[in-house]
């Protein structure tokens, strides 16, 4: 056993009110630059939809990631021979048009416009060429359905029959939004790729950076991520990429991303992991073992064991206490509530989501006037999210721990309500999901009460 | 964040990787410093945005060398409690990608003249040698007034200096004055809560001179007109964390994470905490993912939903089943027990006005605002405490309350009742406008010469739920389509009765279970449509029956535009110098631009259009203008400008005449001497000239029928209007109709603004304004309870100056003019009759008598507006606009009748601020923001105290222990540069509220028997003034949006070629923008689409052969817009929905129908005004600022889109 700590986020989407917060003032301190107008470390994404870049999700195209061969763990885009070969003409890397080009307006034209037959206005630009731009593509071209069916249609995680479940017209619209950031994998592909060896894994943090001096500009990061959130720096010539806002992190300031999240969506913490079986982690054979198999590296924070190993391993108490208190490990392992983002990747992400629920299909409900008025919520079957669609996403196409982690929400909804009333909660309710209501409480009390210093 | 993941112990470590397969360390990471360096700032400043926003976040505003970097949210709010969800962090992505208007080109960063104006300006300065010599000989030149107006928006702005547009704005002001009155000069900026002081600023150089402050609450349709009808109170509301308590939620029109994006958390937590959330909505919008339902009504049929809800809940938990806790509320706090007189007509009854103390031939004081209930206990008509009756005066002190003490109103006659008779009711569902008649039965009594039945068993008879013995036609249960059953609304909403059925039984039994902890969250999309009270009211009848209103977790709460200047008191005598003179102009802004904008012209349907068969006649004949006409001189609403005559020189003829003014007036009046400027809107000498914005987009927000506003207010050329002015039938009777409509009225247009935006580009003057990180202020909202500060994280950069500072400029360099030029004059100002006023009580049983008509006497004050002389020494307005004046605690100040006094507060700003010629100074905006802290009773708890005290004499009931725990307490300007500050529960607000309680309106009322501030003193079902009867809306009632389409037919270009479709114009609040601010921000731009939208269905699309992203005109008989199509499924069919106030400054090209450049959202749009808003002089139905008065509703517009074919041209 290994012992690593890192520092990893679970984002809920079932509180992500899709307000784009944590793009905004993430770009103002990090990307708000010449040479990385384009880029957002952390994006926000309406699901179904194709993302940003165009289609990230589609490693056929992009070979991004991992992949097994012959049993072994190869990137998916090549080893070193393919890398060499590809060195000077690399045929998966998006292009600009994938992303978007940036552009500006002649706002100036406004105040400076001589007298004209016609109002003046600004009109836009590229931030590139700084010649008029015909805007057909941005960062959130998607927005709450926006271009919905025909794009949505392109969504990579309509497969797998679930393109047959999902119509995409008024009566059965469902949507919800995808924060992102670089997942900061326990088995990065990003880092794997760089022919400079100018990648690497913080080893006290977990963090994933490129070294701005030694990146000699080959792109087979921006490649090699299946999350495409690596981007090239045109104007420096280096990769970039989202850095965890380490220089807070180092200060004791959670992500910025994580403080201005408006919808409180946001948790980071300490995991601890045992570094020497990541390999085999990611190798499992079927993709649908990952989620366990990744859940399995996590190392129980409690267990004296592991603060011994842990010690000897060089991390310092104060970070075993955090991970004792690590409201990412109560999340993703102890309430098993949090999935992380395409495991089938097998990068191991680190960033996590908490599936949303969503609105029940009520098209044809007649006989809703003879339901129990004391009996106010859906179940989980009748939910207008596809659980297959959210299984494609985060958990390699396995629904039942998607539909576990919806029926403990549902569970807790109804758990908590009877005392919101003034009635007694029923445990039979927390035992049908497999916890305890000291459990719920507890999980409760992470969600919905999400004190600042709880969170975090 | 725990300072355990501090890992800068391992910097140094440098070790290398043991894996095979991927690096963990590469050698020195020294590289690391450049993102920490760029991370790295010199000062934090507290600060926040002052927009037209509710967020009112507190932010972190990042300075690094010297300029503002970033701004992050503070996260520093004071607690909510153990257990409660926490405020931090507010702010949103429109408040967070602010500071990159600081140091962007849309900056205006000098002070700009048009260039023709400035050359004339300057020539006939050095020509006459005196300012207002000559602006007087530019705009009286006819020539020359056309030649800059015709060119407003188009360019050709030239660099001026300050010295140079504040003479320009001073002479034109001092000139507009003297030639044609005070009240010919106008200033609008909205919803002050959000930065107190750059509001009064402007508003206190206005009131000073006698110049008019615009409404903006009611003009931007945000104002609901049914809290007045119903509680008599503007609006009042929960603060966000309330949401938190309750236990069933309806989003009803209100998106709230989109526009209400920093409380959304408190709802998805709650949801958490076992709350449902129902959503209605017509489009699959941002808060439906967090629904358990959707509700996916038809737009605008929200009201037929609600009471077929109402339907459900009123027989199942009042007429099946008796739900105690619901019939307690019922009887104490609202007006189902109060007798209503019926009156025969065409063989059975109408409603007709509530009993009053007097018809029972009771000669009390006030007695006959006194209304009548049944006792049960003792079978007699008995008058209650409470009623308004009781409000003023003596005899009622101590009077004014809720408590029943031994009487026991009967809710329904049935059983004591003397004949079962028919009632006749309206309906508007069908036969047209006007609706058609339902006949139904009441129980009903026979009290001395009256027929009277309870407003109970008429709402019963409304909704159609028949009981034994009653006569009429009545549907046979839920399933028979009949008004207003689930099944008769199924057909409406296109909802499934069944589900109908289910949300409004799980909602009244959430309350039932929790004594009211069910709400109903609204907003946009069920408040901003021409019947947006009926929908209201049919909504807040589901609330009230369930008795969730004044229930902390339960009743409404609605979401739009609303604002709350907590500190209101210290607040509005600063804004509208109460502290030096009395009454300030205050206009309602909807009829001011109606009038002004001359679309008055275009309006074809008359008031009687909406009127029921059943009605009264009151209505008959009447064109709006009319109807505005006749609310000016009945006192009902302000109308400024009054006169047609200069009022400086109305007085002056009165003193030479040597004659009261008020019997000079009413004689000149009376004698056609003198008429009401809205008689003759478009007189020469009857419009304003002068208007200043500030913090304001007009022209690119809120200007509904926007293109009006251009060809009349401005006189721009090239406008898009196809519209025909009324035909001569169809044209006002009292109001002058002339030939030939004025262009371009406005003689001084300006702007202060920070950026170049659709108003600014076609302002004569555009004046650079500080951001909000550039200066202090306060802030305060209704969605969290705290007030907080602006402060400055850079100095103003360029040429550019704080509102404040601009004032004092204009202030100081008016004086000066007017020295010359005005001197000490008497004004006369004509001030309508006030709600919150013993003037509420001027016009009994609402009943119109109009003296003009000989139906009564002109009285100042009782039957037309009370006139009061006000001296205004022009010379020494700068000297007043910068000290607190004597009145402020002479006087005092007056916060919903109550009256608060600060005396020892102005003796200790005197010390605190220093004092100018021994007064306290108000020459610093921090002194503002002190002097409106200091006498507030929200933030001195000295002045709650007192006030409680007050309130207790007049209502006799026990309160002052509600403000005891902070009567020391005393929150400055200091204290919220540290920190939000929590306000004080005072009686300027309806709520108790204290560390561990959260706000929720009408507490105090519920819990401390505190009477509403209506007519019968509790909430009102039922409404009795005669144009409300004559409306048909006596009662909740559905009323459909108005029939755009039957009454100005087919709207299309008329090109054969060409393939378009008719949709119905939605225009909610922006996810990228708030109102067009941000709009034109380069991260809202980039994160949406890069310019103007408009969202359609995937099948209307089709129709037109429209794409996603093709460019698209949306126009109809008022104007043309271009904009780009976003096709979505999550759009039904039928509707057009843009973001609303989408500027015309960015990425507009020009219409191939209009040819000129395209319009913005309100180019389709029109005002047209509901007459019942124009009522007053009546109880509750009494003018207040902001308070009541017409909306400028927007949701009823038709609009026809198509592709642009050709190429875009820009």
């Amino acid at each position: 056993m290994l012992v690593r700590a890192q520092v990893a986020m679970v984002m809920n989407l079932d509180k992500c009110i899709g307000c784009h917060t944590c793009s905004v003032t993430c770009k103002n301190v990090w990307t708000n630059r010449r040479g990385v107008e384009y880029a957002w470390f952390n994006d926000v994404e309406t699901k179904p939809g194709i993302g940003y870049p165009k289609r990230w999700e589609d490693q056929a195209r992009w070979k991004g990631g991992w992949e097994l061969r012959g049993g072994k763990l190869r990137l998916r885009a090549g080893g070193r021979l393919r890398k060499l070969a590809t060195l000077f003409f690399n045929p998966e890397l998006p292009t600009l048009d994938d992303y978007y080009e940036p552009w500006t307006y002649d706002y100036e034209t406004l105040t400076t416009a001589p007298v004209q037959r016609h109002q003046p206005v600004a009109r836009p630009a590229s931030q590139v060429t700084g010649r008029p731009l015909d805007l057909q593509w941005g960062p959130n071209w998607e927005d709450d359905l926006a271009g919905g069916p025909e794009g949505a249609r392109l969504d990579p995680n309509l497969r797998d029959g679930v393109e047959e479940q999902v119509r995409l017209e008024y009566e059965s619209a469902f949507m919800f939004y995808l924060p992102r950031i670089c997942e900061h994998c326990l088995n990065p592909s990003c880092v794997a790729s760089c022919p400079s060896g100018a990648m690497y894994k913080r080893e006290e943090d977990g963090i994933v950076l490129v070294d701005q001096g030694q990146c000699r500009s080959w792109r087979m990061c921006v490649s090699g991520c299946p999350y495409k959130k690596v981007y090239f720096n045109w104007g420096t010539g280096k990769a970039e990429k989202c850095t965890l806002c380490y220089p807070r992190i180092e200060a004791g300031q959670p992500t910025i991303c994580s403080e201005t999240c408006v919808g409180k969506i946001r948790y980071l913490g300490v995991v601890l992991y045992d570094a020497d079986r990541v390999e085999a982690a990611a190798s499992v054979p079927d993709e649908k073992d990952l989620l366990a198999a990744q859940l399995d590296l996590f190392l129980d924070p409690d267990d004296p064991e592991v603060q011994a190993a842990a010690r000897a391993d060089g991390i310092p108490d104060d970070w075993l206490e955090a991970a004792t208190r690590s409201p990412v490990y109560a999340l993703a392992v102890t309430h098993r509530v949090a999935l992380p983002l395409h495991p089938e990747y097998r990068t191991l992400p680190m960033v996590w989501y908490v599936p949303p629920l969503s609105p029940v299909m009520s098209l044809v409900e007649g006989n809703g006037s003879d339901a129990d008025p004391d009996d106010v919520f859906p179940t989980i079957d009748e939910l207008r999210i596809p659980v297959e669609y959210l299984a494609n996403l985060l958990t390699a196409g396995d629904p039942e721990p998607v539909r576990l982690a919806l029926k403990r929400l549902a569970a807790m909804r109804g758990f908590v309500r009877e005392r919101n009333l003034g009635g007694e909660p029923d445990a039979a309710i927390a035992s049908a999901v497999g916890m305890e209501p000291a459990e719920i409480d507890h999980m409760f009390r992470l969600l919905a009460v999400a004190k600042y210093d709880e969170r975090y | 964040m725990s300072s355990v993941l501090d890992s800068s112990r391992f910097f140094d470590r440098g070790e290398r990787s043991a894996e095979r397969w991927s690096a963990l360390l590469s050698g020195g990471r020294e590289w690391e410093s450049f993102y920490r360096r760029r991370w790295q700032h010199d000062r934090v400043v507290r600060s926040t945005h002052g927009v037209n926003c509710t967020g009112s976040c507190s932010w972190k505003i990042h300075v690094k060398d010297g300029i503002v970097a970033w701004e992050t949210q503070q996260t520093d709010y004071p607690s909510n409690g153990a257990d409660v969800p926490e405020y931090e962090p507010r702010g949103c992505p429109r408040g967070a990608s602010f500071s990159w208007y600081l140091y962007s080109p849309i900056r205006v960063r000098y002070p700009y003249v048009r260039g023709v104006l400035v050359e004339m300006w300057r020539e006939a300065l050095a020509a006459t040698g005196d300012p207002v010599e000559a602006w007087a000989s530019i705009v009286e030149d006819p020539e020359k007034s056309r030649a800059y107006k015709s060119l407003r928006g188009k360019g050709g702005f030239v660099r001026s200096s300050w010295s140079e547009v504040t003479d320009i704005m001073a002479a034109a002001h001092v000139y507009t004055v003297a030639r044609y009155g005070p009240d010919r000069v106008a200033g609008f900026s909205p919803i002050p809560a959000m930065s107190m002081v750059s509001y009064a600023a402007g508003t206190r150089f206005l009131s000073l001179i006698g110049g008019i402050c615009l409404s903006f609450y009611d003009w931007y349709a945000d104002l609901p007109p049914a809290s007045p009808q119903v509680w008599g109170d503007q609006t009042d509301v929960p603060e966000s964390a309330d949401w938190w308590n309750a236990g069933y939620v309806i989003l009803w029109g209100s998106n709230i994470p989109q526009t209400r994006t920093p409380d959304a958390h408190f709802m998805t937590e709650a949801r958490y905490r076992g709350q449902k959330v129902v959503v209605v909505s017509p489009d699959f919008a941002g808060h439906t993912k967090f629904a358990d339902h959707w509700l996916p009504a038809a737009a605008g049929s929200d009201g037929a939903l609600a009471l077929a809800m109402t339907h459900v809940i009123f027989k199942e938990f009042h007429l099946d089943r008796e739900v105690p806790y619901f019939r307690d509320y019922a009887k104490k706090t609202t007006d189902l027990p109060c007798l209503v007189r019926l009156r025969g007509r065409d063989g059975a009854y109408v409603a007709d006005r509530f009993l009053r103390a007097s018809d029972l031939g009771e000669t009390s004081e006030h007695a006959d605002w006194k209304t009548v209930v049944l006792d049960e206990s003792s079978g007699a008509a008995t008058v209650p405490n409470g009623s308004i009756g009781f409000r003023w005066g003596d005899e009622g002190m101590g009077k004014w309350n809720l408590e029943l003490e031994e009487v026991d109103p009967a809710l329904t006659l049935l059983g004591r009742h003397d004949e079962l008779v028919e009632l006749d009711l309206p309906r508007f569902d069908v036969a047209g406008e006007g609706g058609d008649v339902l006949r139904r039965g009441v129980p009903a009594k026979r009290i001395g010469n009256e027929l009277v039945t309870t407003v109970f068993d008429l709402f019963a008879a409304q909704l159609g739920l028949h009981r034994e013995g009653l006569p009429g036609e009545w549907p046979a249960g839920y399933g028979d389509p009949a008004p207003y059953t689930p099944a008769w609304q199924e057909a409406i909403t296109g909802v499934d009765a069944g589900l109908v059925v289910r949300i409004a039984r799980e909602f009244a039994r959430n309350a039932e279970r929790t004594n009211g902890r069910s709400m109903i969250m609204l907003g946009a999309g069920t408040n901003h449509w021409f019947h947006s009270d009926q929908i209201y009211r049919a909504i807040l009848s589901m609330l009230i029956l369930t008795g969730c209103q004044g229930v902390n977790g339960g009743g409404w709460a609605h979401y739009v535009g609303q604002e709350k200047v907590r500190p209101i008191s210290g607040w509005s005598t600063v804004a509208f110098a109460l502290d030096w003179a009395r009454p300030p102009r205050q206009q309602a802004t909807t009829p001011f631009w109606f009038l002004m904008s001359d679309q008055f012209r275009f309006q074809r349907t008359g008031a009687d259009h909406f009127s029921t068969p059943l009605g009264n006649g009151s209505l008959e004949g009447k064109h709006l203008a009319d109807c505005y006409a006749l609310a000016a001189r009945l006192g009902w609403m302000p109308s400024y400008p009054t006169f047609d005559r200069n009022p400086l020189e109305i007085t002056h003829a009165a003193d030479a005449a040597g004659v009261d003014i008020k019997d000079y007036v009413v004689r000149e009046l009376q004698s056609g001497g003198i008429r009401f400027a809205a008689e003759d809107p478009d007189g020469p000498g009857n419009w304003p000239r002068v208007l200043t914005l500030w913090r304001a987009n007009l022209l690119g927000s809120s200007s509904k029928g926007h293109e009006y506003f251009l060809r009349h207010v401005l006189g721009v050329e090239n406008d898009a209007i196809r519209n025909d002015e009324a035909p001569p039938e169809r044209r006002p009777r009292d109001v002058v109709w002339r030939d030939e409509a004025p262009i371009g009225k406005f003689d001084l247009f300006t702007t202060i603004d920070f950026r170049m935006n659709g108003s600014a580009l076609y302002s004569d003057v555009v004046l650079p304004a500080a951001t909000w990180y550039e200066k202090h202020d306060l802030s305060s909202t209704d969605l969290h309870p705290f007030v907080h500060s602006f402060n400055e994280a850079v100095p103003p950069p360029w040429e550019t100056k704080t509102d404040f500072d601009v004032f004092g400029l204009v202030a100081k360099r008016f004086s000066e003019l007017a020295d010359k030029h005005l001197g000490v004059r008497k004004d006369l100002v004509a001030a309508p009759l006030l709600h919150d006023t013993p003037a509420e009580l001027a016009q009994p049983f609402g009943e119109v008598r109009d003296w003009q008509k000989g139906e009564c006497e002109p009285v100042p004050g009782l039957t037309m507006p009370n006139l009061v002389t006000v001296e205004r020494d022009y010379p020494d307005v700068w000297e007043k606009w910068r000290r607190l004046g004597p009145l402020a605690e002479q006087l005092g100040s007056s916060a919903k009748g109550v009256p608060l006094l600060p005396d020892v507060e102005v003796e200790e700003l005197g010390r605190r601020n220093g004092l100018i010629d021994g007064r306290p100074s108000l020459a610093r905006d921090v002194h503002v923001c002190e002097t409106i802290l200091a006498l507030s009773g929200v933030t001195n708890g000295r002045l709650a105290h007192e006030g409680f005290k007050g309130l207790e004499r007049r209502t006799g009931m026990k309160l002052s222990d509600i403000s005891e725990e902070h009567r020391d307490v005393r929150i400055t300007f200091g204290d919220t540069q540290v920190q939000p500050r929590k306000v004080l529960a005072s009686p300027e607000w309806s709520g108790m509220e204290s560390r561990e309680r959260r706000y929720s309106p009408f507490t105090i009322n519920i819990e401390r028997s505190v009477p509403f501030r209506t007519l019968t003193g509790r909430q009102q079902f039922y409404v009795d003034h005669a144009w409300m009867l004559d409306m048909g809306e006596g009662l909740p009632v559905y009323r459909p949006p108005v029939d755009v389409v039957g009454t100005v037919g087919d709207q299309g270009s008329g090109d054969p070629t060409r393939k378009d479709v008719h949709l119905r114009w939605l225009s909610p609040h922006s996810k990228w923008s708030i109102h067009s601010e941000f709009q034109d921000n380069l991260h809202m731009l980039t994160l949406f689409r890069g310019g103007p939208v408009v969202w359609i269905g995937v099948e209307d699309a089709a129709k037109i052969e429209v794409a996603d992203n093709d460019w698209v005109e949306v126009f109809n008989r008022n104007g043309v817009i271009t904009a780009r199509a976003v096709v979505s499924h999550r759009v039904p069919e039928g509707v057009a929905m843009m973001y609303h106030s989408q500027d015309r400054h960015v990425n507009v090209p020009r219409s191939e129908l209009s040819g000129t450049r395209g319009g913005t959202d309100n180019s389709v749009t029109r005002i047209s005004m509901k007459p019942t808003h124009l009522v007053g002089g009546y109880a509750q139905l009494s003018y207040g600022f902001n308070y009541y008065g017409p909306t400028g509703s927007q949701r009823d517009e038709v609009v026809v889109v198509r592709k642009l074919a050709g190429e875009v041209v820009y």
